[in-house]
């Protein structure tokens, strides 16, 4: 049997590095789940609307991104857009490719859960005088977004966890952190395992704080459950 | 018929003799692509009347009342309610047509995320821009109207069918309409919830309401509705009080109607 003997000692002197490439990770997810959420909310509605050209180019922007690896996107985006001559930081072009990458996918979910409201929901809030604007807002969009919350709130958690692949093009967060120790300690199986754990704790710390996001946002939800 | 029931009228019926027109339908004719589902339909509801349709299913009894409230357009005649002429492309009618009209659907269409209070006071507060107080003040009313006081913090998914479409039907009567439209309200329910909903809507004819319902509850029609309007094919196939339209009807088809069990 191969034998292998761990040995953690190295956490002694980096685990300040490990909090840091945490809160790296927690700002550059954190940062693309908020402007992926408004990407996405406004895909879905330009997708639901009636403007076909609108509709159809949002249609092909959302079949683009999720036929595509997001690593190549973030290689579009890092090493393609300077081309254009726009010079980007690592991290800047990390969260432009995470923000269009889940916006893409979120609005489906957006739409899924505006797709799903009743005519009759509709019907019965015109009959009671609401304008187009005011029956998109409180008879549409909230219970959609309510309704799919769950769904939108697991892509997330996947986006923050997809965020470590922007270590590939060094942008400061957890994963590039955990590179850089590990070529220092060569310790690799000690400093992934790690890393693992951190990821671990950070998705049920985002899972938990979505959570409390949509208590407060959703006020049905907290009520029928109790 | 028997006279018992013939003397089932109600006192409003001499206090208000069909003086004032409130909804005036006029030769309408409605059609989806190729189907034609109205055929020129003229009918006038008098301010304060209980008007019952009743007909078969697809005899375009929904489509009316649909028509009547601009979530359908009309191909051809001409609809006019509260003396404003009905068409879905001119927003500023539409808009006195959602004051002056409600409506209350066969499915409820309760808002699932909102409280019963918060249903009722939605337009209040964004339609008619009352304050939160002032409409809170008016759905508690509208909901001790309907018998429901106690459900206002209540979700809709905790009620009853009964108990949603008296919620629905106090939403309407929330925003004090002058005509309230009814489709099948109690076609959904089993039959043991049937009542209370009807009880609210007599204690609405009784106060004078004006009221347009496609039912298929023949009793109620027959003890409370002002006229019966039957409906056969897209036309209004015969109209009466409902001593005449079920006592002697008219028409083989209204025969046929009335003797097959409803
Ligand atoms: N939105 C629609 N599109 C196409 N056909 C419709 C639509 N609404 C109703 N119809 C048709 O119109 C006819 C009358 O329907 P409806 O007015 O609902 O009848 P009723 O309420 O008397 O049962 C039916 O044949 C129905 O299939
Ligand atoms: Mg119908």
């Amino acid at each position: 049997m191969i034998s292998y003997s761990f040995d953690f000692s190295f956490l002694l002197t980096t685990w300040p590095a490990f909090m840091r490439g945490a809160w790296q990770t927690i700002l550059l997810a954190g940062t693309s789940i908020a402007l992926g959420f408004v990407v996405a909310l406004v895909c879905a509605i330009i997708r639901s609307g009636k403007s076909k050209l609108a509709s159809g180019l949002v249609g092909a922007y959302v079949e683009v991104i999720r036929n595509t690896p997001l690593l190549v996107q973030i290689f579009i985006v890092y090493f393609g857009l300077p081309s254009l001559g726009l010079r980007l930081s690592a991290e800047t072009a990390a969260v432009i490719a995470l923000v269009i990458n889940t916006g893409a996918y979120g609005s489906e979910i957006i739409r899924a859960g505006i797709e799903s409201i009743a005519k009759g929901q509709i019907e019965a809030a015109e009959c009671l005088g609401l304008n187009k604007l005011q029956i998109y807002w409180h008879i549409v969009l909230i219970p959609a977004v309510e309704r799919v919350y769950p769904a939108l709130s697991s892509q997330f958690v996947l986006l923050m966890l997809s965020s470590s692949i922007t270590s590939q093009i060094s942008a400061q967060e957890l994963t590039a952190e955990a590179n850089l120790i590990q070529s220092e300690t060569f310790r690799s199986f000690e400093v992934y395992l790690i890393v693992a754990a951190v990821y671990l704790a950070l998705s049920v710390l985002f899972r938990v704080v979505l959570w409390a996001i949509g208590e407060v946002a959703f006020v049905r939800r907290r009520k029928l459950r109790t | 018929m028997s006279v018992n029931e013939a003397t089932g009228t109600r006192p409003r019926n001499e206090a208000v003799p069909g003086a004032e027109p409130i909804i005036v339908v006029d030769n309408v004719s409605k059609s989806f692509g190729p189907l034609q589902v109205l055929h020129g339909v003229s009918l006038t509801i008098e301010r304060g009347t209980m008007v019952a349709i009743v007909g078969r299913s697809g005899s375009g009894k929904s489509t009316l009342l649909r028509c009547m409230n601009a979530l359908e357009e009309i191909n051809g005649g001409t609809i006019e309610v509260c003396g404003n002429k009905v068409s879905m492309g001119d927003r500023p009618s539409v808009k006195r047509l959602r004051t002056d009209v409600g409506m209350v659907f066969q499915s409820y269409n309760l808002f699932p995320h909102l409280t019963v209070l918060r249903n009722i006071t939605l337009a209040l507060t964004v339609v008619q821009k009352k304050s939160r107080a002032e409409a809170e003040a008016i759905a508690q009313k509208v909901l001790a109207m309907v018998g429901l006081a106690d459900k206002a913090e209540a979700y809709p998914e905790q009620l009853s069918g009964g108990q949603a479409q008296r919620v629905a039907i106090a939403r309407s009567l929330a925003l004090s309409p002058k005509v309230l439209l009814f489709d099948e309200v109690t076609s959904a329910l089993d039959p043991e919830l049937t009542g209370e909903v009807l009880k609210v809507m007599e204690d609405l004819a009784r106060e004078g309401m004006t009221m347009v319902l496609v039912t298929h509850e023949m009793a109620f029609a027959r003890r409370l509705a002002d006229v019966v309007v039957f409906m056969h094919q897209g036309k209004v196939w015969e109209a009466g009080p409902p001593a005449e339209i079920f006592a002697d009807p008219k028409t083989p088809e209204l025969r046929q109607f009335l003797s097959s069990g409803l």
